[in-house]
């Protein structure tokens, strides 16, 4: 699903027709030229991204078990049906949505401090940069599985903290928790990363102009720097609830799903590859396209986040 | 333009080198026989007495699967979905031999290869290697739960489930080792003590033929006792979370009264507690019914050869060999997994005939299996698990259902059980 950001409706307003000023011979030729080299990456784009989405398509319409090769058959929109009307599905999506929500919001929050701390270092900038992006750095199965062992009784010392027989990963709320701690602590420094690139375009003047008015420092943030850099704020908030959406690999390690912390994507690979049932594992894929496409509909269009790679920013 | 030709040509010339050695691996030694099995400790010596054997005719190269079950079936199905030529053997769990057979990846035994894969094994094990009355697999090695107690706890074992419950009820009384312990975390182990309880119970979970869902008055009679066993206090707190290992740990720290497991405890009790092994007994499986034995599940695994083998002759041969009556004894004499020909439950002598029998260096099944009378009595009323291609869903469901145990509610958890289990069985279902 990592294609979903760059499927992204990219909502740049056509031209109407009839305002159009007639082009030159010269315009013509370039821009036919233009179109042409753009051709083959076009191409490759639909052959890598648009291809496994519409197959995937054709299989969530069909029941298509690899253990019943025989009794392979379209049966139209019943996978939907099955999976929309399945109490585990709709457990999984609440779940995912949750972690979603939680780890989304504590990131913001601490991302916005961590950016706030190495904007204002004077000392060791690089170095401050360079080490609270460390995490984001590690391989998040690695890192899953240090919190796995962390939180496990016996080889864990977060886990013997808790008392001599705690097990918080069989018990559904802690093993929540986890998840979403194990989400933050990976992903805060991206947030803070893209917070940064924020930060720096609020002017110095600004706040300096605000102070001389008599604002204090909440107000300087609240009232100046804030709606300056809601830009960068929507584009990161984007970016992190749709990956975090997607999550997979921590509560892969850390639960494998049980104590229904499964997420949609632990479903469908579920579904696919231990049930090797293609049709359903593929409508929830489907599914959770939709639902990226969704969200990612809702930030641009309602919140006015600025598309990637658009250089025109806010609400059109 | 330069870099680009350089890049071409460093990719064909990545090509060229890979296509060499594969050719090289195809052509110089023969023909190579890829077994794909799970690790188990001296199984590299039975591929080399069976590579001794074949004279050169083959060799077979022993792959190791992932440790765990899940990850060994998925490794497999992914290669054979994408049709892999390299893999001739297949290790399969007793239950995934009617996915791989319906799938259309293992290839059916018959003629002579049949008639010897069929020789002399148990009748239990044997089904597990069928599907529609086709033999797809050979059995390779069977596996059994029994009954564990300590003898100063309890010297009179219980026969059925309820004189269990009551005399953990009256230990709990007297302040001593009560807990009935058993496989009850959510996955797998959890649905073979329940394909256990509902077998002996005289019901049934799917019909003979796998295609429909019964779960009949024997499956609601499991599920009332499944509940009984945990919702009384007799169980150990960290029920849940027990699987094979926890559970057997939980009873050699004193942790219980009763133990429901593998034979595999035996050893570990042998080599971990050796002053307490007098007292460490075992007995079959208690009843549900009284006075009508227990059918218990049997595990183990089969070998099958994939349809995408490229020389299945002689992957039926090395199968065969690789489970033969000698390599089963050596198997189950030094890795201890159960045989799944039956004379070798009598056999007497040692794993070298020509010394004396010496249960440190020489054993035979006797010293190795003093319980070998238990097993092979367990085995000869065995239960197998549900036979169909869905298995994988059914298991996947049904410990999800189950736990945890204590919150089964009889009627309403059959009734559960029986449409998700439908829904399964016709690729409807989610699993979760």
């Amino acid at each position: 699903m990592s294609s979903a950001v760059t499927e992204t409706p990219v909502a740049q307003p056509r031209p109407g027709k009839k305002g159009k000023p007639a082009l030159s011979e010269g315009k013509k030729a370039e821009r036919r030229l233009g179109l042409l080299l753009c051709a083959p990456a076009a191409i490759v784009m639909l052959l890598v991204t648009a291809y496994p989405i519409l197959y995937s398509v054709w299989l969530s319409l069909q029941r298509y078990d690899l253990r019943f090769p025989a009794q392979q058959k379209f049966i139209g929109f019943a996978n939907y049906a099955a999976v929309l009307t399945n109490s585990y599905w709709w457990t999984a999506f609440g779940t995912t949505m949750l972690i979603t929500v939680v780890s989304v919001a504590i990131e913001l929050v601490l991302g916005m401090l961590l950016a706030l701390i190495m904007h204002r270092t004077i000392v060791g900038r690089g170095l401050v940069r360079t080490v609270s992006l460390i995490p984001y750095g590690i391989v998040t199965v690695v890192a899953a599985f240090s919190w796995y062992y962390a939180w496990t009784p016996g080889t864990g010392y977060l886990a013997n903290l808790l008392g001599p027989d705690a097990a918080p990963l069989t018990q559904y709320i802690p093993s929540l928790l986890i998840i979403v701690l194990a989400e933050v602590w990976k992903t805060t420094p991206f947030m803070a990363l893209l917070l940064m690139a924020g930060l720096a375009l609020v002017p110095d003047d600004l706040l300096k102009a605000a102070a001389m008015d008599g604002a204090n420092a909440w107000q300087r943030f609240t009232k100046v720097m804030v709606p300056v850099m809601k830009p960068a704020i929507l584009v990161a908030l984007l970016f992190r609830t749709l990956d975090a959406f997607r999550i997979f690999d921590n509560i892969f390690v850390l639960t494998s799903g049980a104590n229904d912390t499964s997420s949609v994507s632990m479903q469908t690979y579920n579904n696919l590859l231990k049930g090797l049932n293609l049709g359903i594992g593929s409508t929830m894929a489907v599914l959770i396209f939709i639902t990226v496409a969704i969200l990612a509909f809702i930030f641009i269009k309602l919140f006015g986040t600025a598309a990637p790679g658009s250089d025109t920013g806010g609400k059109r | 333009m330069g870099k680009g030709k350089r890049r071409v040509a460093a990719v064909l010339g990545a090509g060229m080198l890979a296509s060499g050695a594969l050719a090289a691996c195809s052509s110089d030694k023969g023909i190579t026989i890829n077994i794909y099995y799970a690790p188990e400790d001296t199984f590299q010596s039975v591929v080399d007495n069976c590579n001794a054997q074949a004279g050169g005719r083959y060799h077979i190269v022993y792959n190791k699967l992932q440790r765990g079950a899940d990850d060994q079936r998925q490794g497999m199905v992914r290669r054979l979905a994408a049709g892999d030529k390299g893999l001739d053997i297949l290790g399969l769990d007793v239950t995934w031999v009617p996915e791989f057979a319906e799938a259309g990846w293992a290839e059916e035994w018959t003629g002579a290869d049949k008639a010897a894969a069929e020789q002399g094994v148990l009748p239990g094990p044997l089904k597990t290697a069928t599907w529609n009355g086709k033999l797809y697999a050979a059995t390779k090695n069977t596996n059994v739960q029994l009954l564990w107690y300590d003898d100063r706890i309890t010297p009179q074992p219980p026969q059925t489930w309820d004189q269990m419950m009551a005399q953990a009820q009256q230990l709990k009384a007297q302040g001593k080792p009560h807990a009935v312990l058993f496989t009850g975390a959510q996955y797998e182990g959890l649905v073979v003590v329940y394909n256990t309880l509902v077998e002996s119970a005289g019901g049934h979970i799917l019909s003979d033929d796998g295609k429909s869902v019964v779960m009949d008055a024997g499956a609601v009679k499991a599920l009332e006792i499944l509940k009984q066993v945990t919702s009384t206090g007799i169980t150990d707190p960290s029920l849940t979370n027990q699987k094979e290992d926890e559970t057997r740990q939980a009873f050699q720290r004193g942790n219980g009264a009763f133990e429901l497991n593998w034979p595999f405890v035996y050893a570990s009790y042998a080599k971990e507690q050796p002053a307490d092994l007098p007292h460490f007994k075992w007995t079959t499986y208690p009843e549900v019914n009284p006075g009508q034995p227990a059918k218990t599940t049997i595990g183990g695994y089969d070998l099958a050869v994939s349809s995408y083998s490229q020389h299945k002759p002689e992957a039926f041969e090395a199968a065969l060999c690789l489970r033969d009556k000698d390599n089963q004894k050596f198997s189950a004499l030094k890795d201890g997994v159960p045989p799944s020909i039956e004379s070798l439950y009598t056999d007497n002598t040692p794993l070298d005939a020509s010394k004396p029998v010496n249960p440190d260096d020489n054993p035979s099944m006797q010293t190795a299996y003093p319980m070998r009378d238990t097993i092979l009595a367990a085995l000869k009323n065995a239960a197998v698990r549900p036979l169909t291609p869905a298995y994988q869903s059914l298991s996947t469901v049904i410990s999800k259902v189950l736990s945890p145990p204590s919150k089964i509610d009889p009627q309403k958890t059959a009734d559960e059980l029986r449409s998700q289990l439908s829904d399964a069985l016709q690729s409807k279902g989610v699993i979760p």
